[in-house]
């Protein structure tokens, strides 16, 4: 055990295949994190329990490459947020237009459409919204003022497809329609070929114009949101979350809970057991007594309680499972330690009259190190399970979401039995790839330290 | 002798942990237990007093009624002994006393199925479906795991080796619970075979209740089984691996006696002592893990009634389930150390 040079190890690691599956994994988990702290914003992740943050995108929507494998397309969520904006003045009258277009090549009708906006102007200008179809016909389907407002004031609202006024415009241009509208909503009539209600392909243009008199108006904030059942990378959740912002901040999120709790449990651990084991007599006595006691709590009720009672921070979180992570390294650091005292440079440095603190730091701990790597690697697993468990009970803390997060809402809204896969398989997955980056780590490392394993 | 005084330490030490658990815990949730107590009579104090209108009658202002009242809830709160704080010797003292007599008094929220509040009778009717649920899963993983340990250990290198060699490494990155929302979705959803949630739809007095309770155990079972035995199998791989290398297992190889037999006779047998001691200790680590595995599958034993405790925060069901927890946990430990002690003498020795 303590014949292995770090040189040789390090030989010994690069030619273990495992090993290099490993670290590769870890480096791709690295790289993940890097990408995600830099591309997304800190208020984007902080806003996640935020329903506010999330209203814009759709519930439940499947990931957008599925389409790729479908002949009958989903229709993919879209949000428009750069109109073209054309200003054009005659006389008193002035008029906005903010142009939207987009391809629609899906075989069903979207959702619903959202137009939000954010208009500052004085009077009470008219607001129109009219559909350009790729079959060449134009549909209006809004014209309405906005409140009359005789100083210069700046008006938000959102007009929905579902609006009543829209369907009854709608209904009374019935005559381009070659089939009874009925009670058809407004989104399935505008998508539909003139002809028979089936999904209508091709180019759409969104035309929204904002006339006023005698006023200078501005639309600030213009999106047309057309409402779609798949979305993104990775879909959303029935709270309307892209799935893709909670996987990729859950990456640094777990390494760090990990690594950290690894490090500080087996450093404590290790510490613990070389003292005890060197001391031996009444003090190993003692401390290996406080060691069976933790090692005989029960530590899943108490991580609950203790999250329950004190915090679910999840800084606190790091320090009770280093509470509960530490005993087994000392169990046996303090065996190790005990073989290593009894080695002459000890007996030596002892009668050379070097201090005891210096003996365990110079001499017993650099020996237990190789140990104390593998330990350290299959500790970080545990740790982010049982986080991932806490927070699956609903015990995370809130203002960080975890994958473990992430899967208990999905089994609060029964995202199993109702079939949505994409919010059960990848949080589970990143957690379990996590996972075997280190154990395949701690596994190569282990082998290389009992040579017996290997044969 | 030796043993005798080894099985005494650890029998001490075992009291010692389980005070200190139950004194944890008390200190844990014992402020909010006060707090719950008092609200408690007060509550009643005032449920009792406006059940008689003649007592509010006979006060001229409501100030004076108001005193009276406090002083009825003060006087109430004395006499229960609830005017000394929660960490005062008598009361911590008393209430350990009782949790010790398995008198955990009555549940704030949660009742059992028969609609007791009682939380001795609560725990009581959920305590055997878990046993039922995760002994049974133990018992089968190491039963698969012991065999497939042995097989591959006795040929390290084998295609049947590596398998169950990264199986295990595998298998043990995953949690057990998101691979039984997996189960649910392909065996509830894709393929409806098995019910998605756990908890029989009939009353436990319906004579097809058991038949319902096993045919709702399968899937949770299927999976804590396919999850689990993998760990086991490398760990009694790595034992043989070891045992294959001593002198007498090469020496009875060279005196010709068959593979098998040296397997399963020998080289088995002196794996044995750290088996059963991880059986023992894995048994009652199985009823730990429960609480998040009963909580996916909805099943009614003791794991979800504890995560449903704490969702509520029914305190006598918390103390008195982490009592039992600990309770069934330790047995479970002492009995690992005394066949450890058994087995390898050095141990009790203290060397």
């Amino acid at each position: 055990m303590s014949s292995i040079s770090p040189q040789e190890i390090k030989n010994e690691f690069t030619k273990s295949k495992m090993g290099i599956a490993g670290i590769s994994i870890l480096a791709i988990l690295i790289t993940i994190s890097i990408v995600a702290i830099v591309t997304i914003p800190s208020e984007t992740f902080s806003g996640w329990n935020n329903p506010g943050n999330w209203i814009s995108y759709p519930k439940v929507a499947i990931p957008g490459w599925v389409n790729l494998f479908l002949i009958e397309k989903i229709p993919e969520h879209k949000i428009l947020d750069e109109p073209i904006e054309k200003i054009e003045t005659s006389g008193q009258i002035s008029v906005i237009s903010h142009q939207f277009g987009f391809n629609f090549d899906y075989d069903d009708f979207p959702n619903d459409f959202i137009y939000e906006f954010s208009a500052k102007y004085s009077g009470a200008p008219l607001l129109e919204i009219v559909v350009i179809r790729p079959d060449g016909v134009q549909l209006e389907l809004l014209s309405t003022s906005l409140p009359n407002s005789k100083s210069e004031t700046i008006h938000t609202e959102r007009i929905f497809s579902t609006d009543e006024s829209i369907r009854k415009k709608l209904v009374l241009q019935s005559n381009k329609f070659g089939f009874s509208l009925g009670k058809l909503s407004s989104e399935d009539i505008i998508f539909s070929q003139a002809e028979n209600h089936q999904p209508l392909k091709g180019n759409y243009v969104y035309l929204i114009n904002l006339y006023g008199v005698e006023s200078q108006n501005e639309i600030p904030k213009s999106n047309l949101i057309i409402g779609g059942k798949a979305f993104g990378i990775m879909g959303t959740d029935e709270l309307r979350r892209d799935l893709a912002v909670g996987l990729l901040w859950g990456t640094p999120l777990a390494l760090f809970i990990g690594i950290v709790v690894a490090i500080a449990s087996v450093t404590m651990g290790l510490i613990y057991g070389v003292y005890a084991g060197y001391k031996g007599k009444k003090t190993d006595e003692v401390l290996m007594r406080f060691n069976d006691v933790i090692y005989a709590l029960p530590a899943l009720p108490f991580l609950i309680i203790l999250s329950v009672t004190i915090s679910n921070s999840i800084f606190l979180m790091i320090g009770f499972l280093t509470i509960f992570g530490w005993v087994g390294v000392a169990k046996v650091s303090r065996s190790m330690a005990l073989q290593i005292k009894t080695r002459g440079y000890i007996d030596a440095a002892e009668m050379m009259g070097q201090k005891k603190s210096k003996i365990i730091f110079r001499h017993i701990l650099p020996q237990l190190l190789p140990y104390a790597f593998a330990s350290i690697a299959i500790s970080v697993p545990a740790a982010i399970t049982t986080e991932a468990g806490l927070s699956f009970l609903g015990l995370g803390d809130p203002s960080f979401p975890t994958w473990g997060q992430i899967l208990h809402d999905a089994n609060v809204y029964g995202a199993a039995s109702r079939g949505l896969w994409w919010w059960i398989m990848p949080p589970g997955m990143m957690i379990a790839i996590t996972g075997l980056a280190f154990v395949f780590i701690g596994n190569a490392l282990d082998v290389i330290i009992n040579p017996k394993l290997r044969r | 002798m030796a043993l005798k005084k080894y099985v005494a330490t650890r029998l001490v030490t075992m009291f010692g942990v389980l005070m200190i658990t139950l004194l944890l815990t008390i200190s844990l949730v014992g402020s909010n237990m006060d707090t719950i107590l008092k609200q408690g009579v007060v509550f009643q104090v005032r449920a009792e007093i406006t059940e008689d209108p003649s007592i509010a009658n006979s006060f001229a202002s409501s100030e004076e009624f108001e005193e009276f009242v406090q002083n009825q809830i003060d006087q109430r709160i004395e006499t229960l002994g609830l005017d000394e704080p929660w960490y005062s010797p008598q009361r911590i003292g008393l209430t350990m006393y009782k949790i010790l007599l398995l008198d955990f008094g009555n549940a704030t929220f949660l009742t059992s199925d028969s609609g007791s509040s009682d939380v001795k009778e609560i725990i009581l009717e959920k305590l055997p479906r878990t046993i039922l649920l995760f002994t049974t899963a133990t018992i089968i993983i190491s039963v698969i795991g012991i065999f497939l340990g042995a097989l591959s250990g006795s040929k390290v290198g084998s295609v049947i080796d590596k398998i169950t060699s990264s199986f295990a490494i595998i298998s043990s990155s995953f949690p057990v619970w998101w691979i039984g929302m997996l189960m649910i979705f392909l065996f509830a959803f894709v393929y409806q075979i098995f019910p998605a949630r756990a908890t029989p739809p009939i009353p436990s007095s319906d004579p097809d209740y058991i038949i319902s309770l096993l045919y709702h155990m399968t899937l949770p079972l299927i999976t804590i089984v396919m999850i689990g035995f993998g760990a086991w199998a490398y760990l009694v791989r790595n034992f043989m691996v070891g045992i294959m290398q001593e002198d007498f297992i090469m020496s009875k190889k060279i005196m010709g006696i068959s593979k098998k037999k040296i397997i399963y006779r020998h080289a088995l047998k002196n794996a044995a002592p750290p088996i059963v001691t991880i059986l023992a200790l894995s048994l009652s680590g199985s009823l730990g893990g429960a609480i998040i595995t009963e909580a996916v599958f909805d099943w009614p034993g003791m794991g979800r009634l504890y995560f449903e405790a704490i969702t509520v925060m029914d305190l006598p069901i918390i103390i008195g389930a982490t009592y039992i927890l600990t309770v069934f946990f330790l047995i479970s430990i002492f009995i690992a150390d005394l066949l450890y002690g058994y087995f390898d003498p050095r141990v009790r020795t203290g060397q």
